[in-house]
């Protein structure tokens, strides 16, 4: 019996994606913004949209998302990437415009920005990363904190009392018209980065179609501003956020089926 | 072409079309609102972007946005409207964007009122924002002027990288006189090198504020004080009237400046060798020409719809080489040239005019 066999047709399963740039990031160890990164180049590479998306970075830890993606690229002022990505559809209708935004950007000092790009329905995409806490200032309360949780500005933990409860964005940009396609997903394990993946792809598709404005809501971790090591981190989402912040689908176009 | 006549916010929104704008985010705000209206409906029928946004941070992060593409971009607020601006410009200009915006001042802090008023002089000359520059300012004194300057502003701005702020007051935006408008200019079709397209065939571009090292960002602070060094010594512009003999300056701008003529006129009626100097541009300041002639005058008089700006500006052109007074007047009201007359007249009794 020959126990050499042929080398088998030699095929890449997996590697770099183009739209992601081979540099150190300076995200924190464990932090779920690098697996956000890496989902949204896939999709970009694989939906071929390297050379049509203009990203536009927000403040906060992914305020340098302009250098990790091979795409051209700009940085907003807190909270506005969606009036700054309206400026940039408008003028470039046949490009795929991107905003990537944390939950302070988002939640707190863009609610307005992003609640009228999604009535206007405006055809851009958000990622937004909520893990639930300010990271790039060092762990302050954010408008989706949980209630207890401790933080550098709520250190007895969150009363909401006397500072509210969490607002589920994707819920609330869910009942505006113009969005065609609001998905929360969860970065806490393969099944559910899967999910998000195929999420992004679908909101990209949303933006090619026309059909309006869409958003990826991603629960993710911050190991360092928790102060939690990143598996257990991971636990943290499934067993805290998750039950704040359902995993779903809330808003889907009709249209969406077809893509 | 002929003169039409045309009320200043229309006519200023009519000229920024004739001059290649591409497009209008902006907020209702009074005294400009009519701007906004007239490009609701014009730039719709020419096919370009025109977007009422929900404030003005979000009109501002649009223009932002827009002029990333290396597109012609404008929008127009009021004073409070432009505190609110201020953060977007600031970015603005951190990136190295032209773009135009037009501020039709009201008078006073806080809400104000929408008088015509000078009362911004500080906020548009002293940054417009957070961080260290300047941007250009343009200040019309009449409606022909405002829509000469609309098309400057777009040339300056693209030539500059710069920000362009038109500074007008409730008068000049609501006043109707004649005046003409240019001929339409072809949109622009050269997209800038450093524009965001998609990166299709060519490296990524970033356009971004932020530098981390002190280093970097030193070194980019000093290439914008560069090239607001060529600005200041290339964009100093203002106008004069009987300046050649007179032993008393008058300096004012925009509507202040205009009324101020009629007192120079005045008083040279009755013969006392007074010149105007109106600046034109707030920033550069035409400190050149006003050094200049304080050589040759004993005396310089300020005049402003605010508590005194301006002026500042004049005592650092001058030096201390002749005093300088100072007569305005704030709130909205606007000066009377017979007011003004007898603040000239004041001044120059007080002049040591060698004989």
């Amino acid at each position: 019996m020959d126990l050499v066999m042929a080398p088998p047709e030699m095929q890449v399963v997996y590697e770099h994606p183009r739209s992601l740039a081979d540099v150190p990031t300076r995200y924190c160890p464990g932090c779920t913004h690098g697996i956000a990164h890496r989902l949204l180049a896939e999709a970009i590479d694989e939906l071929g949209l390297q050379e049509r998306a203009v990203l536009v970075a927000p403040v906060g830890c992914s305020v340098f998302a302009y250098e990790y993606f091979n795409v051209d690229a700009c940085q907003a002022a807190h909270g506005r990437a969606p009036a700054m990505a309206t400026g940039l559809k408008r003028m470039l209708p046949e490009n795929i415009v991107i905003t990537y935004q944390g939950d302070g950007d988002l939640v707190s000092i863009g609610a307005a920005e992003i609640m009228h790009a999604a009535a206007r329905g405006e055809q851009i995409t958000t990622i937004f990363i909520n893990n639930a806490i300010y990271g790039m200032t060092g762990g302050q309360m954010a408008p989706t904190t949980l209630p207890g949780q401790k933080t550098t500005s709520s250190p007895l933990g969150r009363d909401t009392r006397r500072t509210g409860a969490p607002i589920r964005m994707s819920e609330v940009l869910a009942q505006f018209d113009g969005a065609a396609y609001i998905v929360r997903r969860s970065l806490h394990d393969v099944a559910n980065i899967r999910k998000a993946k195929k999420a992004i792809l679908t909101a990209l598709k949303v933006q090619m179609a026309g059909l309006g404005f869409s958003m990826v809501e991603l629960l993710s971790s911050c190991p360092t501003n928790w102060g939690i090591a990143p598996e257990k981190a991971l636990d943290w989402i499934e067993q805290n956020m998750i039950p704040q912040f359902p995993p779903g689908d809330y808003k889907i176009h009709d249209a969406v089926k077809t893509l | 072409m002929t003169k039409e006549l045309l009320k200043g916010n229309v006519a200023i929104a009519e000229a920024a079309v004739r001059a290649g704008l591409e497009a209008y985010f902006g907020y209702p705000i009074t005294p400009q609102t009519e701007l906004l209206e007239y490009l609701s409906q014009r730039m719709t029928e020419l096919d370009r972007v025109f977007l009422q946004a929900e404030s003005e941070v979000a009109a501002i992060n649009m223009v932002y946005g827009a002029a990333c593409t290396g597109a012609r971009v404008m929008t127009s607020s009021s004073s409070p409207g432009v505190s609110l601006m201020q953060e977007g410009m600031s970015y603005i200009a951190g990136s190295e964007l032209p773009c135009v915006i037009v501020d039709v001042m009201r008078g006073g802090p806080g809400l104000g009122n929408i008088l015509p008023s000078q009362a911004d002089y500080f906020q548009v000359t002293r940054s417009a924002g957070h961080g260290d520059f300047h941007p250009i300012v343009l200040a019309p004194a009449s409606v022909q002027e405002a829509i000469n300057f609309v098309g400057l502003a777009f040339d300056l701005a693209d030539k500059y990288r710069h920000m362009v702020l038109l500074v007008a007051d409730g008068q000049i935006g609501q006043m109707m006189e004649p005046a003409e408008l240019p001929p339409m200019r072809p949109l622009q079709k050269n997209v800038p090198d450093w524009a965001l397209t998609g990166a299709k065939a060519r490296e990524k571009r970033v356009i971004t504020s932020l530098y981390l090292k002190g280093e970097e960002e030193e070194a980019f602070n000093l290439k914008i004080q560069k090239k607001l060094k060529q600005i200041k010594k290339n964009e100093q512009r203002s106008v004069e009237y009987a300046t050649q003999d007179a032993e008393l300056l008058v300096i004012g701008f925009g509507t202040a400046g205009r009324i101020a003529y009629s007192a120079v006129e005045a008083a040279r009626e009755k013969g006392l060798r007074v010149g105007l100097l109106r600046p034109q541009t707030l920033w550069p300041f035409p400190e050149r020409r006003i050094s200049e002639l304080a050589d040759q005058a004993s005396g310089c008089l300020v005049v402003e719809m605010n508590a005194g700006q301006m002026v500042e500006d004049v005592r650092l052109a001058i030096g201390g080489q002749i005093p300088v007074t100072f007569y305005g007047r704030t709130g909205g009201i606007v000066p009377m040239p017979d007011e003004i007359l007898a603040a000239i007249e004041e001044s120059y009794s007080r002049l040591q005019i060698a004989v």
